[in-house]
């Protein structure tokens, strides 16, 4: 993976310093909070519920063991013990102190990681494919475009202060696996007479108004594609919507204009930039590249895997995925065990989980959108031995994919922006369909939950959605069908009125039965579903 | 009645304004009248207090109850988990929340 | 305190600047004011004869003006391009990246905190209209755009 040169330390260094200095400003009242609070959440500072929140970077999901044992400490220093994996990829810390925020920042640093632009009106960490490097469908491995990108978005002067957020995401393969399409821009790496380039897709997005992002150009060679986005940024920075939040992103700007008016804009534009030599040379991606190259993996291991113990099969079976390499394999760590907390971990859990990277995985995680963990360089021999150490840890759950691998946001437990709690409706979803068999007859189920439009639960995206509303100041939660993150993305329907906390369960449990009793051969729930279309699960859900 | 509620600059931590300071039990709240937003901005300037806000609260049995389940939230502590609350061995806590 | 801040050598233009409208209407104004929502580009035709280009910023989260300042240069403007309005010391250097050599904030800028932040960073990720080598060239010299 990547490493950072004495350029790289020095930008984060000295960034540290400069939040350091605009903290002490604060404190010492030089600063008011409207003037302190765009850069503080520049440096993902966020003042939630119950204290400041500190977003940490996990830059397009990838870390080694080093850096997550890092996390695993400021955890247990600055915090209270745990932390919580986005739907970014990112880590969430929920208890942290502003006073601190500089030496978190400082200790950060010291693992090349940071808090650069997770909040703010500018370019968010920029997200990957979790199986990235390692899966036999991609093109190319497509973190270094992710990690060129990353250092282009990286206090870029002019795009600090867009009208509001700005998320890309880079996949290599036509199974998508990061959500792409529901990007303010997507890219999807492509080989094209022999070169390698990008389709790019701009003006996805959930939120308010959810929406898939089109397709806006074919294709741009690898060594165009920083004017090509300069282009894209600086079209939506001076015309994207400023007067109204909930107007603000990209998509809104594209459906307003239309594709094709989007499309011509950013051409123009592009014929202008692509002039100025912003392009970085074919060298630099290439040194990137050599970060990302195969590690040096063992030959003729053994394909064996000894399923004597039910249990450790039961994991293989849904846990483990396929690697291009030989007598290697990826696995997946759940962190939806049965009844807990969605995508949180305790500081044990942390550590365990970087001893096993270091151990079994080549020094190397990965973090994926669904707020779960990888391990993506196993020997298959090893498997047991790791499943056994995940199983002590409470991190053994095999529900990849299933009804309770669910993404749930933090919600009114602990975000100021949320309207309902989204953590106890996963816990009792949890729990109501924990039987295994029965998860496994259901098959792939993706539930998302957020506890407000802002869908940080990607709840649109989801073959069950569910959004939690403020209903005259109690808890309430609406219901819909037919999301998918994946190559196939579709915006969710809403089922109809909603529901109290238990009834949503009910809900639930009446949608998966009727899927149970109409699915033909092959089907999973969202195929039955677009085959059967809403109307016999609203009749099943309200009578 | 009106209570002024928000969260220490420095720690962050959630507080209710107790008349001659800022306590971390929401007990302690006292009626502000038609004075809480001056008080707000002030206690601001003066970096007792960020993000100041006026709610509506009702004395109860149990002291003093926000009207929003959003503040019994930050009255308390996460539902989720109680350990981390104010009161982390009141197993009951949790429903003064809901 | 600074309440005007130039990098450039000589004299700050006095010449109050007009708006837009009347700039491209009148022959002999060469001090012109962008306001956040106008087109930069409204200007390409006249930048020989323009001396000052203030862009104000109504509220330092509007970064429109960042897109207006690079693009005047981009264009090959050379006189002076100025910041105006909500100007933090904390915008100073990606307004310098953008091309701006003038700043007059609302408010005063407090002298020690305008030299920390102008000297923070040795080390930038993109080219832009400021001259300065990103650390993508200095990585590989030797390379056509580096």
């Amino acid at each position: 993976m990547y490493r950072y040169d004495s350029y790289d330390q020095s930008i984060v260094d000295a960034r540290v310093e400069e939040f350091r200095d605009q903290v002490q400003r604060r404190l010492a009242g030089q600063l008011t909070e409207d003037q302190f609070k765009p850069l503080r959440l520049m440096n993902g500072l966020y003042l939630q519920l119950h204290a400041y929140m500190l977003r940490v970077a996990i830059p397009y999901g990838t870390l080694n063991a080093r850096q997550m044992r890092k996390l695993g400490e400021i955890a247990r220093k600055y915090d209270r013990g745990y932390g919580h994996f986005t739907t970014r990829t990112n880590l969430q810390y929920n208890w942290i102190k502003l006073a601190d925020a500089p030496d978190i920042l400082a200790e950060l640093a010291t693992v090349e990681m940071h808090a650069i632009q997770t909040s703010g009106n500018c370019i968010r960490n920029i997200s990957s494919d979790q199986y990235a490097g390692v899966s036999a469908d991609e093109v190319a491995d497509p973190r270094p475009w992710a990690e060129l990108l990353r250092q282009w978005s990286t206090f870029h002067p002019e795009f600090t202060y867009l009208p509001r957020k700005f998320k890309i995401c880079v996949i290599a393969s036509e199974e998508d696996r990061a959500a792409m399409k529901l990007h303010d821009i997507g890219l999807k790496l492509v080989s094209r007479d022999g070169q390698v380039g990008a389709e790019v897709y701009a003006g996805g997005g959930m939120g308010r108004t959810p929406m898939v992002a089109p397709l806006i150009r074919d294709f741009v060679p690898e060594d165009e594609i920083v004017p090509y986005l300069e282009a894209c940024l600086r079209v939506y920075n001076r015309y994207g919507r400023r007067d109204n939040k909930y107007k603000a992103r990209i998509k809104i700007l594209v459906h307003e204009l239309g594709v094709q008016e989007y499309k011509r804009q950013v051409e123009d534009e592009f014929a202008h930039m692509r002039e100025l030599g912003l392009n970085p040379p074919v060298e630099e991606l290439a040194r990137i590249r050599l970060f990302f190259a195969n590690p040096a993996y063992e030959q003729g291991l053994s394909e064996e895997i000894d399923r004597a113990d039910p249990a450790f099969a039961l994991w293989v079976d849904r846990q483990v995925a396929a690697h291009k390499q030989p007598g290697y394999a990826i696995v997946n760590i759940s962190l939806k065990p049965r009844g807990g907390i969605p995508g949180d971990a305790s500081a044990e859990q942390i550590e365990l989980v970087a001893d096993l990277a270091e151990q079994y995985s080549l020094d190397e995680l990965r973090v994926t959108h669904a707020q779960n963990l990888v391990l993506p360089h196993v020997k298959k021999a090893d498997l047991y031995a790791i499943w056994q150490k995940l199983d002590e840890a409470g991190l053994a759950e095999a529900n990849l994919d299933l009804i309770t691998d669910i993404i749930a946001c933090p919600g009114l437990d602990y975000c100021s922006l949320a309207n309902a709690r989204s953590i106890p409706l996963a816990q009792k979803l949890s729990e109501r369909f924990a039987d295994t068999g029965r998860q496994k007859e259901l098959g792939e189920l993706k539930v998302k939950i957020s506890g407000c439009i802002n869908a940080c639960g990607h709840h649109h995206a989801g073959h069950i959605g569910v959004l939690g509303v403020d209903r005259k100041g109690v808890e309430n939660f609406q219901l819909s069908l037919g999301g998918s993150g994946a190559e196939d993305a579709s915006v969710g329907q809403i089922t109809g009125p909603g529901f109290s906390e238990d009834g949503v369960v009910e809900a639930i449990e009446k949608v998966t039965d009727l899927y149970l009793a109409q699915r033909e051969e092959g089907e999973r729930f969202l195929d039955t579903y677009r085959r059967i279309g809403m109307k016999p699960f609203k009749e099943a859900i309200y009578g | 009645m009106k209570i002024l509620t928000g969260n220490d600059l420095g720690t962050g931590d959630v507080i209710w304004w107790a008349g001659d300071g800022w306590s971390r039990q929401v007990g302690d709240s006292v009626d502000v009248g038609d004075k809480g937003e001056e008080l707000a901005r002030s206690e601001e300037a003066a970096l007792r207090v960020v993000g100041a806000y006026v709610i509506d609260a009702t004395v109860t049995d149990e002291g003093v109850r926000p009207a929003h389940i959003k503040d019994r939230i930050r009255a308390l502590g996460p539902t989720v988990r109680p350990d981390l609350t104010l009161k982390p061995n009141d197993a009951d806590a949790g429903n003064w929340v809901i | 305190m600074v309440e005007f801040l130039s990098f450039r050598d000589g004299e700050a233009t006095q010449e109050p600047a007009v708006t837009v409208e009347s700039f491209t209407g009148q022959s002999n104004s060469t001090a012109v004011r962008i306001e956040a929502g106008e087109d930069a580009r409204e200007l390409l035709p006249y930048i020989d004869r323009l001396s000052l280009v203030e862009v104000n910023f109504p509220a330092y989260g509007d970064g429109r003006g960042y897109s207006a300042a690079r693009i005047l240069r981009e264009a090959g403007y050379q006189g002076e391009l100025r910041a105006v309005g909500d100007v933090l010391v904390d915008q100073l250097v990606a307004m310098r990246r953008c091309g701006f050599d003038s700043f007059r904030p609302d408010k005063a800028l407090d002298d020690a905190a305008v030299e920390r932040a102008l000297n923070r960073y040795a080390d930038v990720y993109q080219k832009t209209v400021d001259g300065r080598r990103p650390v993508w060239a200095n990585r590989h010299p030797e390379s056509i755009n580096g």
